[in-house]
């Protein structure tokens, strides 16, 4: 705090904090006498759009975010377009528009106040509120006076990149479905205290005596406080339960109902011939339970959704349109045949298309699972969802929207989900298995008590079907699996789904994709063989490249400090040469760089390093002046803790193979050193491959899918689990059941761990609330039931289910957790 | 004992008010985003730096 408090006055510390974000200013940056310290220019824009609109409060916060600010530096065009309006923006009443936008590296207090305040700094917009937790903005302004892209760009200058809000038609029915939700609850609530209170008062005169017409009165009052609990709040069990009689399927909500209806009924009549007992405490306090036991279920399931959402990061989906001279951002949408694209370095592409004009490396991994870039030149057929990595292209564009491979695939990601067979969770077959056997009990009560009595026999049979009223049943699994998903997200593993967590427990068939999933799905510098003083020379060339190699070099050696390089050639498909400090620096492929050096006997790279390459190496060379000095070798590694995890799945009993899009003898090579048998691991599969291999699987048995590409999203559909890991691409991330929010396998054996320990939890509920109910069913077919042992019976079979729920060991939070990457 | 002929309706009259109260505040999303009021409750009005500027945030969308 001290830090960001005396970086406001500048010179009062040592004027190496950044003016706006506190951090230390890197050396080379310090500025002159006097002026204000920046980290960077991100900041320095930021600092100065925030004191010009006298917000300088912001500065006096104590809880600031520390991190540089980048801005992209877009112009967010595509924002003021009619094809984003169309799909984004909601006209209001007043001539407002409204819109959401998910903003990126929003934590914190001031976060809350800046992008608050940002309708002070564009003129004509109306307002901004930010649901921090969500790091969601709804924005709205007059499209008279303000443009949604001036919105975006001053959010962007701030450090606060917005992205398009794509559920927004999803998130109006998903609101109003929780508000209904929250006051049925709420409503369920009030009634189920009162009406306890009451039935305490009819409890104590049992004891201490009452007049019949006070307990008249007072049945009386409990009838009239239950009967909006089940017209109500209550419905929704009745609905369930019908639909599941529709279907022929057994649910939960089918016990349910009976027994509300059944302790209803008897209650009403009762009360109304006035003699017997009543149920109506019992009623409504079950229709209240039930009811928060599956809001806190939806609640934690679209909290692991959201945040899986906020991680896919939300790849704008535009593309730069050749216009004439000019170049306009369009959203991906908007695309037709016929026009021509600009694709710069690390874009993405927007469209299948032709290149017509330049030359460079693209990077297929996500589409195709291929690990090494692929050269494209004119006339060569490109795909939507590869990235551009080295120099820029035209493409002209052939297919668009749906009609792309990438959107046929999508399509097919969509009907791989339908054709899912819903699984049946094991509270469910235990709720058919329950329905049929208290139906039962209840028969053989009312038949054993008829020869005694009629009227008795009804009393009981009904006392049966109350008291044995399926609540520690129908909480046991929501709320073992509420606190699970949790407990997960805490760890890095997001969970969408319960169903998810129950196919998990038990070890069968996991498949998992190799690019990205297994290994890292990025070139690491894995053989280097040269001198020291090569080093700066090849950073200095490899900064001015955004080539995946490029950036290997700037991992392999963060420590090295580059010098500057001037006349930089990049040539798509050989490599990249340059001035270094009147030095000719050479860096790219052997016959790239032979071509260039005079001395071409290259030193031979150590029988070692090759070994450990693998076939999937790309080799490299470096000249400097003519001379071959030094070569490496670029191969995409394993994950660091593959081996350890997969090792650790097969020792609890999981079947694992590899199925990758990548060339066979890469995934032999990767096969091999990780344990998969020749049956095991397949090379060569095409998206539509993939799914076909797990849906023969699927045939055999529950088959778990892992991946990250959009390759891989159709099968992550179609399994009856398909987990996504971090880095992979949005379409997978959709798809998948489980998102891995943390690099690495690892999750995986936390999941399945964790999967298999809340089944735990909840076979233990189960168990628990069978005894209950075998000791309730028993005392009712004696005769020995009376509605106060069922009041207390009852809430605290529930309590019960919902301790050892909390106290379960589901999922263990690392102690890497504080400083991890959930957000 | 016969107060509690009145009494108890009272009682439950002022429940009613509570449940209305509630599911109205629901209704209109009161409680759709617990978080951010509490941080903003912290934040001191914005001082009125520019003419016409816009009345400050943080009022709940009236939806």
């Amino acid at each position: 705090m001290s830090v960001a408090e005396a970086a406001v006055a500048p010179g009062a510390l040592s004027g190496r904090a950044c003016a706006h974000c506190g951090l230390p200013v890197p050396a080379g940056l310090e500025p002159a006498a006097g002026a204000v310290p920046f980290c960077c220019s991100g900041c320095a824009t930021a600092y100065a759009l925030i004191r010009e609109s006298g917000l300088d409060q912001y500065y006096r916060m104590a809880e600031r975010r520390r991190a540089a600010v980048r801005s992209s530096g877009r112009s967010f065009e595509e924002f003021d377009h009619p094809a984003f309006h169309r799909l984004y923006v909601r006209a209001v009443p007043g001539g407002l528009s409204e819109t959401d936008l998910y903003l990126e590296g929003v934590h914190c207090g001031s976060c809350v106040w800046l992008v608050e305040r940002v309708p002070l700094l564009v003129p004509g917009m109306a307002r901004a509120e930010l649901d921090v937790r969500r790091s969601l903005v709804h924005v709205a302004w007059d499209g008279a006076h303000a443009r949604l892209s001036e919105v975006a760009r001053t959010l962007d200058t701030l450090g606060y990149r917005p992205h398009p809000f794509r559920g927004i038609k999803a998130e109006a029915v998903r609101r109003a479905e929780d508000r209904a939700m929250l006051a049925r609850i709420g409503v369920a609530g009030a009634i189920a205290v009162n009406t306890m209170l009451v039935s305490l008062a009819i409890y104590s005169g049992w004891f201490s005596g009452m007049e019949s017409g006070t307990l008249r009165y007072l049945r009386w009052i409990c009838l009239l406080l239950v009967t909006p609990a089940l017209l109500w709040p209550g419905r929704v069990f009745f609905r369930g339960a019908w639909a599941a009689l529709r279907t022929r399927a057994l649910h939960m909500d089918l016990p349910i109902a009976i027994a509300l209806a059944a302790g209803y009924l008897r209650g009403a009549v009762n009360t109304a011939i006035d003699r017997g007992p009543v149920y109506f405490d019992g009623v409504a306090t079950l229709i209240f339970l039930l009811l928060v036991g599956r809001f806190l279920q939806q609640r934690a399931q679209r909290a692991a959704h959201d945040s899986a959402e906020l991680f896919h990061s939300l790849s704008p989906a535009t593309a730069r349109l050749v216009d004439g001279p000019a170049i306009r951002e369009v959203p991906a949408e908007a695309l037709l045949p016929g026009m021509v694209l600009d694709v710069r370095p690390s874009d993405t592409l927007a469209a299948d298309g032709t290149v017509i004009a330049g030359r460079s490396a693209l990077d297929l991994s996500l589409l195709t699972g291929e690990s090494r870039p692929l050269t494209a030149g004119c006339g060569a057929t490109v795909y939507a969802g590869t990235v551009n990595v080295s120099s820029p292209l035209r493409v002209r564009v052939e297919r668009a929207g749906e009609a792309t491979r990438l959107g046929r695939l999508l399509a097919e990601v969509e009907a791989g989900a339908r054709r899912r067979a819903p699984t049946v969770s094991l509270a469910e077959r235990m709720a058919g298995v329950f329905v049929a056997v208290v139906l039962a009990l209840a028969a053989v009560t009312a038949l054993l008590w008829w020869r005694h009595s009629p009227s008795m026999a009804i009393d009981q049979a009904i006392a049966l079907l109350i008291v044995t009223c399926p609540c520690a049943l129908a909480l046991a699994t929501p709320l073992a699996v509420t606190v699970a998903i949790g407990r997960a997200a805490r760890a890095g593993i997001l969970i969408k789904g319960g169903d998810a967590l129950e196919a998990l427990a038990r070890p069968g068939r996991l498949v998992l994709d190799k690019t990205g999933t297994v290994t890292e799905g990025r070139p690491t510098l894995v053989a280097w063989q040269g001198a020291e003083d090569v080093k700066p020379l090849v950073l200095a060339l490899e900064r001015h490249s955004t080539h995946p190699i490029a950036i290997g070099f700037l991992e392999a050696w963060p420590e090295t400090v580059a010098e500057a390089a001037t006349r930089v050639i990049h040539t798509p498909g050989g490599g990249i040469e340059g001035e270094v400090a009147g030095r000719h620096v050479v860096v790219g492929s052997p016959s790239f760089v032979a071509a260039r050096a005079r001395h071409r006997a290259l030193p031979v790279l150590e029988a070692a390093a090759a070994a450990r390459t693998g076939v999937a190496c790309t080799p490299l060379a470096v000249a400097v002046d003519g001379r071959v000095v030094a070569r490496g070798a670029f191969g995409d590694v394993l994950r660091a803790d593959a081996p350890a995890a997969l090792a650790e799945l097969r020792a609890r009993g999981w079947r694992l193979a590899l199925l990758s899009g990548d060339d066979p003898a890469v995934v032999a090579d990767v096969g091999e050193r990780l344990g998969f048998g020749p049956g095991d691991r397949r090379g060569a599969a095409s998206p539509e491959g993939k799914l076909r291999a797990i849906e023969d699987e699927a045939v055999h048995g529950p088959v778990v899918m892992v991946g990250d590409g959009v390759n891989d999203a159709a099968a992550i559909a179609r399994a009856t689990v398909g987990i996504g890991v971090h880095g992979g691409a949005e379409a997978c991330l959709a798809a998948a059941d489980v998102f891995l929010a943390r690099p690495g396998l690892s999750g995986l054996v936390a999941l399945t761990g964790g999967a298999a320990r809340t089944l735990g939890v909840i076979r233990g509920n189960i168990a628990f609330s069978i005894v209950y109910n075998v000791l309730g069913a028993g005392l009712a077919m004696s005769g020995l039931i009376n509605p106060l042992i069922a009041a207390v019976l009852m809430p605290l079979s529930s309590l019960t289910v919902v301790l050892a729920s909390w106290k379960g060991r589901t999922f263990d939070a690392p102690a890497a957790a504080a400083g991890g990457a959930t957000p | 004992m016969s107060v509690i002929f009145i009494v108890l309706p009272l009682a439950l009259l002022v429940v009613l008010a509570a449940v209305i109260a509630f599911v109205w505040a629901a209704r209109r999303g009161q409680f759709d985003d617990l978080e951010t009021p509490a941080i903003r409750a912290l934040h001191d009005d914005p001082e009125r730096k520019r003419d016409g500027a816009p009345p400050p945030p943080g009022r709940p969308s009236p939806e």
